[in-house]
């Protein structure tokens, strides 16, 4: 008996193994059933999530470490070019942003004539990407804020040229996000130009979104600029998220073949912006009021 | 005794340690559609080694591990790996003869069903087919299944003759 248990035994079969595959292929099924039709097993995912963090900041030191060897080796007058090249976009922004701030100003006036609603202000904060999935047809990271720096379900991930995705799942101290391309995304735009509001959908190619919901009559031209309409709710409105890139319209067809490149690349982007609008935090702020019971 | 199974473990449970890390370390995007399911590879290697310690247990735990790693359906790798290892743990005497030439081709297969139940689970969920080169891994493992288990019968035989 004892020696039928060694693994080097000579017998074919092994007890039991046909039930308890058939058991744990039950369980596989149900779980993902569960899964599936609502978030049940979160509280088991955060659990497992957290018991993986170790690892993950451990494969993430040799990407920082070269990062930052890269950083530290950089020559004297490397730094001195890209010292200057900052100090003159720094300057080009500050000059821009003195108008800005006339222009809010004014546009607050305006607004206030028209008796229309006040725009939101938005909060934004820096997260650094520590992985990115390793399946390239799910276009999703994981980046190293959670639950605790307040992050919430579909909050907006922007990057300093433009929108780069969403917050999918929130974990203790990574959260999940999907880029902008990701096959299952879509983001409600609009044309900068003219204000043609569409959807724009993941292709699962990192440079190319679709465009699929334009009449072949729509108003609307190769280097046209897409920014948010902020219709979804997720995401703040006038980010700007693509450039159009095809037009092609077929006479017989009713929708026009229209598709577009991400201002981001989205594939090397390595830091990127949270973004809280406060509209969203009262509402979360008031319903998670209602159900805590800590 | 404790510490005697613990360290009879340890094997197993460094490869997977290892097997994790590949997976999700970042790669530049070539790479990274060729990546092998470094996962399921070395659980066919313990499945095919030692089968009545390493079966298909040891499998849907490692697959729970990667669903949430990989932020997939929770139980959807879970599948893929028990399935496989039940096929290694139930025809491992046969495994064990072949040449490595064969055992190839048949761990290939293994590998194309793996990655095939992940995408009919896909499919099932409503998660829109990918492209192509989703099957970039299964060629992959052609490659890296006879390095990675020659490598690792070295190390186990190494072990085991000492030990």
């Amino acid at each position: 008996m004892v020696a039928s248990r060694s693994s080097s035994s000579s017998h074919a079969r092994i007890p039991a193994l046909g039930l308890r595959t058939l058991a744990l292929m039950f369980l596989c099924i149900t779980l993902m059933f569960l899964d599936h039709r609502d978030n049940h097993l979160d509280a088991a995912r955060n659990a497992v999530s957290a018991a993986v963090y170790p690892l993950r900041v451990i494969v993430d030191a040799p990407v920082r470490l070269w990062h930052w060897a890269g950083e530290t080796t950089q020559s004297r007058s490397d730094l001195r070019i890209e010292n200057d090249r900052l100090r003159a976009e720094n300057l080009l922004t500050q000059a821009r942003l003195q108008r800005l701030n006339a222009l809010a100003a004014e546009n607050a006036r305006l607004r206030a004539m028209l008796d229309a609603r006040e725009q939101f202000e938005y909060r934004v904060r820096v997260a650094e990407i520590m992985a990115v999935d390793a399946n390239p047809f799910r276009h999703s990271l994981v980046i190293d804020v959670g639950i605790g720096d307040d992050v919430y379900d579909g909050q907006a991930i922007v990057d300093a040229e433009g929108v780069v995705g969403q917050v999918i799942r929130t974990g203790p101290m990574t959260s999940e996000a999907i880029l902008i391309s990701d096959p299952g995304h879509a983001l409600p735009v609009e044309v900068n130009r003219n204000g043609l509001r569409t959807i724009a959908y993941g292709t699962g190619e990192f440079g190319r979104l679709d465009l699929p919901g334009l009449a072949n009559n729509a108003d609307i031209e190769v280097g046209d600029l897409l920014v948010t309409s902020g219709l979804g709710g997720a995401f703040p409105s006038g980010y700007p998220v693509a450039t159009v890139t095809t037009v092609n319209r077929i006479p017989q067809q009713p929708f026009a073949d229209v598709s577009a490149t991400p201002i981001v690349a989205l594939d090397q982007v390595r830091e990127v912006m949270l973004v809280w609008s406060s509209a969203r935090r009262s509402e979360r702020n008031a319903t998670t009021a209602g159900t805590d019971d800590e | 005794m404790s510490n005697d199974r613990a360290s009879r473990h340890l094997p197993i449970i460094i490869s997977l340690i290892i097997g994790l890390a590949l997976t999700m370390l970042p790669l530049p995007r070539a790479l990274d559609i060729i990546r092998p399911d470094w996962l399921a590879l070395i659980i066919i290697f313990w499945a095919l080694s030692a089968p009545r310690s390493y079966g298909v247990g040891i499998a849907f735990l490692v697959g729970i591990v990667l669903d949430v790693s990989q932020g997939t359906l929770l139980g959807q790798h879970a599948l893929g790996l028990t399935v496989i290892a039940y096929i290694t743990a139930r025809f491992h005497l046969q495994m064990r003869v072949f040449p490595l030439l064969q055992l190839t081709a048949f761990v290939f297969a293994l590998n194309a069903l793996y990655r095939f139940l992940l995408f009919w689970v896909n499919g099932v969920a409503g998660i829109s087919a990918p492209a192509v080169s989703y099957w970039g891994p299964v060629l992959s493992c052609l490659v890296i299944w006879p390095l990675l288990f020659t490598f690792m019968s070295g190390i186990r035989y190494r072990a085991q003759t000492r030990g």
